[in-house]
């Protein structure tokens, strides 16, 4: 077999990935790498290399903790598609078709993913995005965005309904495009590295620097000591608890429950006002740097931690149980934005969005990073894919989460003192890392050229493959359901389109 | 229901009751201060990662500071960072904070439009658009409307149309995808209307500043009444900026 199995976050030379001709690589990702049980693609991408465009696919095993890297180096030319075997792929060959140019003969729908500005076809236009369209006298289209009504970042959903029913829905992202993974190459010093890992998703902070950390020491050769990763552990699981618990608040919004809604969005406070005390920021910005640590997890702040988790557990349970035995929110959450396992596992869905469905997919469990491997997690899962489902199991995962940093408080490592020596990538290499954040598998990806600067970053949000859930699990729902299944799975906008 | 009213009564009070003298938790970094202590100014400027730093006289740009406050570790004598959360000015040159200066950041009341107090004083609906905001400064203008600060309470508030908004709140960098929505939304704005750059990404484009992804050119064109520095920016720091644009002003 053609390929090197790695695991999360080891560092490779470049020249130990296997190359293979194109036939090849499709053969051995398509037909066995992604055919294996615990098997699923964290990420696939292409860049320029000597004058052709090299394909890297990265495919994890969540059985055997590891990651088989394969690759192909292909002219600007039409190639038969992954996608038309696996839809797990049709997204990743979608953007090596927007930035390459490469045009699948096969590929199923190979439309635009985000318009970034260096794309193939200059000429593409964001205004111009090809809607899937259906002729009909009965069916209608509504469209709504880039902006919505509220404080939402933009993109435009495409509904084609049957009266009030939905029959498809479309999501045009890009809007959101910033540039991020070219600013990582030209943007060199590591501090402004940290700065836009911090800023790909403001809401998942600690998850993508924890990702982009984990990277950047792995490619210096640095080892961190136990204190770091049990802090690291506590700001990660710290950053689900207040996401979900503040998704919980909207989510009670968006089916009237006042209460649940005022009290779900003031315990959401204290958790990030606690970040404000750890680091000075209340969404954890510049608390995770590589190598070192200008915050350190102190007996003080441990203390306040413990007791102010018990606080909020209380009234935690109290609403909680109260939201889970009202009628009228119940009679919108169950049976609303139903994902099935088959679809789940047909589209690639990761994190939260795959455990609602049953599909056990958890970065913690199965390529543990931090304290994690050592907390032996067991991931909660679902099985009903609705909105009942993914509320059930933020509050779950709430408790878990609790639990996780609890112990953790108990045989908490007393703080290493980091030497401030800047920290130099090896040489031709290539790493990928991944964190499984709030949302799911946040997938970070780096090579470096001879003299060890950065020639390609790349990027995978969680938001990439589960947008499409999304879609798919409002088909035939009323139209007026579809801003509680929206919230319910929390999609990120920017993360997506970088 | 009962039970309702016990998780309410428990809840107890939640708003802060008076924003304008709220102490912050914990190490909040707000204003900084620069001493006139000699330092390796140099080197001091060049480690910011978003060039935020200037010397002669030493300053940092707060509209181009992301408040990560490596200055401050690498030179604690020099930079220091209060938990002053008072930042939001009109005037583009006040969020330059220069060596030696004590005085808190004010809005110039002599830029500030004649008819802001008259139309918007007690009642002020905004319209936010986020081009390229990364959801961190969307999550505190939404916390700005939540129990604990209850920005309602002064009749500021956002809404759904552009119709029935009286100002725009942009935030993010503005992305090039995101120009001619972005216009458009703007255009739909009854007169008169304001505008309010919220956050370091949406006054300099803070981290983002030079990607060829991004169409500032909406900047250039219009009158900005307020700036709101912050990474993301702090919801007493947004809060306490548009009640002293929308007061009475002293002039
Ligand atoms: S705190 Fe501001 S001025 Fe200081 S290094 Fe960070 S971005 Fe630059």
């Amino acid at each position: 077999m053609n390929f090197i199995s790695v695991r999360n976050h080891q560092t490779i030379p470049l020249s130990g990935i296997p190359m293979l001709d194109y036939d090849s690589f499709l053969e051995l990702n398509v037909f066995n790498l992604i055919r294996e049980k615990g098997a699923h693609c964290v990420n696939y991408f292409g860049f320029r290399l000597d004058g052709l465009i090299r394909l890297v696919c990265c495919i994890a095993n969540d059985e055997s903790h590891s990651i088989q890297v394969s690759s192909s180096a292909v002219p600007r030319m039409a190639l038969p598609s992954f996608s038309k075997h696996n839809l797990v792929f049709e997204k990743f060959e979608r953007e090596i078709h927007e930035n390459f140019g490469i045009a699948y003969t096969d590929h199923p729908w190979l439309k635009p993913v985000r318009f970034p500005f260096n794309r193939f076809d200059p000429g593409s236009r964001i205004a111009d995005y090809p809607f899937f369209k259906v002729d009909s006298e009965e069916l209608h289209e509504v469209g709504v965005g880039p902006i919505h009504a509220g404080i939402i970042e933009p993109g435009h959903f495409r509904f084609i309904c049957n009266g009030e029913q939905i029959v498809h829905l479309e999501i045009q992202l890009g809007y959101q495009h910033r540039g991020v993974e070219s600013l990582f190459l030209e943007k060199n010093k590591l501090l402004q590295r940290c700065t836009l890992a911090e800023n790909i998703a403001g809401d998942s902070v600690v998850g993508h620097s924890l990702a982009f950390a984990h990277l950047w020491e792995s490619l210096c050769k640095h080892q961190t000591g136990d204190h770091l990763k049990m802090a690291r552990t506590i700001a990660l699981e710290l950053e689900r608890i207040a996401i979900h618990t503040g998704d919980l608040s909207a989510m009670c919004t968006d089916v009237a429950y006042q209460l649940g809604s005022a009290v779900f969005g003031r315990l959401r406070t204290p958790v990030i006002n606690f970040f404000q005390k750890w680091c000075g920021n209340r969404l954890a910005k510049g608390l995770i740097r590589p190598g070192k640590s200008h915050f350190p997890f102190t007996r003080d702040l441990a203390i306040g931690l413990m007791d102010f988790l018990d606080e909020y557990e209380n009234d935690f349970e109290d609403i909680s149980k109260e939201l889970f035995s009202l009628p009228s929110a119940l009679a919108r959450f169950e049976k609303t934005g139903v994902l099935t396992t088959g679809q789940a596992l047909a589209i690639g869905t990761v994190g939260l969005s795959a455990r609602m469905s049953g599909v056990s997919r958890d970065i913690r469990a199965s390529h543990p990073h931090d304290a994690y491997e050592a907390l032996d997690h067991q991931p909660v899962l679902k099985t009903h894919g609705d909105v009942y489902a993914r509320a059930r199991l933020r509050k779950k995962e709430i408790n878990q989460s609790i639990n996780h940093i609890r112990h953790l408080i108990k045989i908490l490592a007393a703080p290493e003192v980091y030497d401030q020596n800047p920290l130099k990538p090896a040489p031709d290499s290539f790493c990928v890392s991944l964190v499984e954040g709030w949302r799911g598998e946040i997938c970070h990806c780096a090579i470096t050229d001879g003299k060890g600067e950065l020639i390609h970053y790349k990027i995978k949000d969680p938001s990439f493959h589960n947008w499409l859930g999304l879609a798919l699990a409002v088909r035939n729902n009323e139209i007026s359901d579809f801003p509680i299944a929206n919230k319910s799975f929390d999609l990120s906008y920017c993360g997506h389109d970088l | 229901m009962l039970d309702n009213l016990k998780i309410l009564i428990h809840q107890g009070r939640q708003y802060i009751p008076d924003v304008t003298r709220a102490i912050v938790p914990g190490i909040f970094r707000g204003r900084p201060v620069i001493s006139e202590v000699d330092v390796k100014e140099k080197e001091l400027a060049e480690l910011c990662p978003t060039n935020a730093i200037s010397l002669n006289p030493l300053s940092i740009d707060l509209g181009k500071c992301t408040f990560c406050g490596e200055c401050a570790f690498a030179f604690p004598d020099k930079i220091s960072f209060t938990t002053d959360y008072m930042l939001a000015t009109n005037d583009r040159n006040r969020l330059i904070v220069k060596s030696g200066q004590e005085h808190p950041i004010k809005l110039d009341p002599v830029l500030v439009r004649k008819e802001i107090h008259g139309y918007f004083g007690s009642s002020l609906k905004l319209r936010q658009v986020s081009a390229g905001g990364d959801n961190s400064c969307e999550l505190e203008l939404n916390a700005c409307g939540n129990v604990n600060f209850d920005m309602g309470r002064f009749g500021i508030e956002f809404v759904a149309s552009p119709r029935h908004a009286d100002g725009l709140v942009i935030t993010g960098p503005i992305t090039a995808n995101m120009a001619s929505p972005l216009q458009i939304c703007y255009d739909a704005i009854p007169e008169p209307k304001i505008i309010i750059l919220a956050g370091t990404d949406a006054i300099s484009g803070g981290i983002f500043e030079g990607s060829p992804a991004l169409d500032r050119s909406f900047i250039s064109k219009y009158n900005i009444d307020l700036y709101v520095p912050g990474n993301p920016i702090h919801p007493l720091t947004f809060i306490n900026g548009v009640l002293d644009l929308i007061k009475k002003q002293e002039t």
